[in-house]
């Protein structure tokens, strides 16, 4: 089992690593065979965009921050994942898969593969909480 | 970088004496043990000194040593050739069953089976002949064996431990039956360390065998001391075992032999076919280096075992008193009992995989038996067997120090390991 190297820097340095505390969603997924927990902060912002029906707003996510309990991979697709969100709005953050993120990495060990799973569901899980707050 | 190594319960360096004797046996007196000639001869005599230097470190006789290519193949040996001699033995026992239910036809798509293997295919056969009893706790060398055999259809009892991973002497006692062929039991535990009693062990078994009587089913006792080797007894004279596996690269060998013994008398048969060698019970043209290398190995730890151990006990105590200081760590390691060298410890949300990657960047190589470690997703087998909830096995690590450490390592591990915890429970969300 070999990491990559983009993976091993994202552990050592791991990009939005921490809490908004004034989070406008917190999604939360733990992983019942490993033990990983992994939490997601989402700070959401409005920008005015043009379409058909004239200039109107839409969310998008402006700060994204990430705790995670668990191994390498795990806490470094949370660093990807966060990465890739920030700035996108909600649906297209939502069109961000488990494959997208372990290719972002340069890929991740077989058994390590349900720890993308589980970014992508705590982020789904905080994007969903924020639009049922709505 | 000053590298440290603290996973010889992984595999330990060979020790440059062991290489200095290995190293004529490459390229100079190369030849096979089994020739007649002087090249041949040369072989055997020092794969007899080696052999020699075995038996004397187990207390018996060198045609006791069968050299292996591991304590995987020497367990395999010990468990599957008591099963195959069943085989053997049994259709003496089964044939009447076998004729009374008519179980004839062969399941499709497979060869042939035995007399045996047929009855066994048979769901309506009681399994009570050639039962078998291990631990919840032992290595894979010895727990995937006995799944596999109890898959074959044969009744396995996996006995427990209590919470410090030692087995349950009551248990195992009742789980002995009229039809119990074999006992596994590992010396020490490669995750924790636990001791058991093995010499109690065999003292209670010896008495059932007794009690049994000549025409009953053999009932046999086999130890792996893989870890144990280093540091406890291993006289099988005291220890009353029929079967006790070690490997080279854990004495400061090198990787690839091992050692079954097997107690003169006992009746096991070759997994493998194809030679004379081991007394017939591993053919296969002998490693001679590795065999050399193995046998000055033990000579040197039955010189300086007692020394390694004072040594290495030093360590285990600063380190646990250190680890003590830190919060939320939980020891599983018996403090003043178990091996001397394995501490097994876990940090509260600190995942034990981050904390090893992040121990290798400082030049510190540990080990865990954490979930996410070897690919293995479920913690830890032994943590879970002690009972041990499993917000505390996810950030378990080992150490397991080796005759060279030295307490300065033990201070410089003590001095990297806290902000590493520190870093990885910042980056961890609260555990509800």
């Amino acid at each position: 089992m070999q990491y990559s190297p983009k993976l091993i820097e994202h552990f050592r340095n791991p990009h939005n690593q921490g809490v908004i505390e004034d989070a406008d969603a917190i999604g939360e997924k733990g992983n019942m065979k490993c033990g990983d927990i992994m939490k997601i902060y989402l700070k959401i912002g409005k920008r005015p965009f043009d379409s058909a029906q004239g200039d109107t707003k839409e969310d998008f996510i402006e700060d994204i921050k990430f705790e995670t309990l668990g191994c390498a991979a795990a806490i470094a697709t949370s660093s990807m994942l966060t990465d890739m969100a920030k700035g996108k709005t909600l649906d297209e953050a939502l069109a961000i898969g488990k494959q997208d993120i372990v290719d972002e990495l340069g890929g991740v060990p077989a058994p390590k593969f349900h720890c993308s799973v589980l970014a992508e569901a705590a982020l789904k899980d905080a994007i969903e909480k924020y639009r049922a707050a709505k | 970088m000053n590298n440290i190594y603290f996973d010889h319960a992984a595999t330990t360096s060979v020790d440059s004496r062991v290489f200095e004797a290995m190293k004529p046996y490459f390229c100079d007196d190369f030849g096979n043990s089994s020739s007649i000639h002087s090249f041949g001869q040369k072989a055997a005599e020092a794969v007899d000194k080696a052999r020699d230097q075995v038996a004397k470190l187990l207390n018996c006789s060198i045609q006791e040593v069968v050299f292996t290519s591991g304590a995987t193949e020497a367990n395999n040996i010990a468990i599957l050739g008591v099963l195959n001699r069943i085989n053997g033995i049994l259709p003496a026992y089964v044939t009447p069953y076998a004729k009374a239910s008519g179980v004839k036809k062969t399941p499709a798509g497979r060869r042939e089976p035995s007399t045996f293997t047929q009855v066994l295919v048979d769901k309506q056969y009681d399994k009570k002949v050639g039962h078998f009893i291990t631990t919840k706790v032992e290595h894979p060398a010895v727990l995937e064996v006995y799944k596999k055999i109890e898959k074959m259809g044969h009744e396995v009892t996996f006995v427990e431990v209590d919470e410090k991973g030692v087995v349950k002497l009551d248990q195992l006692e009742a789980a002995i039956k009229d039809n119990t062929v074999l006992v596994s039991v590992m010396y020490a535990n490669n995750e924790v360390g636990a001791v058991n009693p093995i010499k109690e062990i065999g003292r209670m078994i010896e008495k059932k065998k007794t009690a049994r009587g000549a025409d009953s089913l053999p009932l046999y006792f086999h130890t792996d001391a893989v870890q144990a080797i280093n540091y406890l007894d291993t006289d099988v004279k005291e220890l009353m075992v029929d079967f006790l596996a070690f490997s080279g690269h854990k004495v400061y060998g090198p990787k690839g032999i091992g050692v079954l013994y097997v107690r003169a008398g006992v009746k096991i048969d070759p997994l493998m076919q194809g030679g004379h060698q081991e007394w017939n019970l591993r053919p296969g043209t002998l490693n001679v280096p590795g065999i050399v290398g193995l046998g000055r190995a033990v000579e040197l730890l039955q010189a300086e075992k007692a020394a390694r151990v004072e040594h290495i006990t030093t360590l285990k105590k600063a380190l646990i008193e250190a680890i003590k200081q830190i919060d939320e760590v939980r020891i599983f390691s018996s403090e003043n009992e178990g091996l001397p060298n394995v501490i097994n410890v876990s940090f509260y949300r600190a995942e034990g995989e981050s904390i090893l990657m992040m121990l290798d960047m400082d030049g510190i190589a540990i080990s865990t038996g954490s979930a996410c470690s070897s690919g293995a997703l479920e913690p830890s087998h032994v943590l879970m067997a002690m009972g041990i909830e499993k917000e505390w096995t996810h950030g378990s690590i080992r150490v397991s120090f080796g005759k060279d450490n030295t307490v300065t390592e033990v201070e410089n591990f003590i001095e990297k390991i806290k902000p590493i915890v520190n870093r990885l429970r910042e980056m961890a969300p609260e555990i509800r």
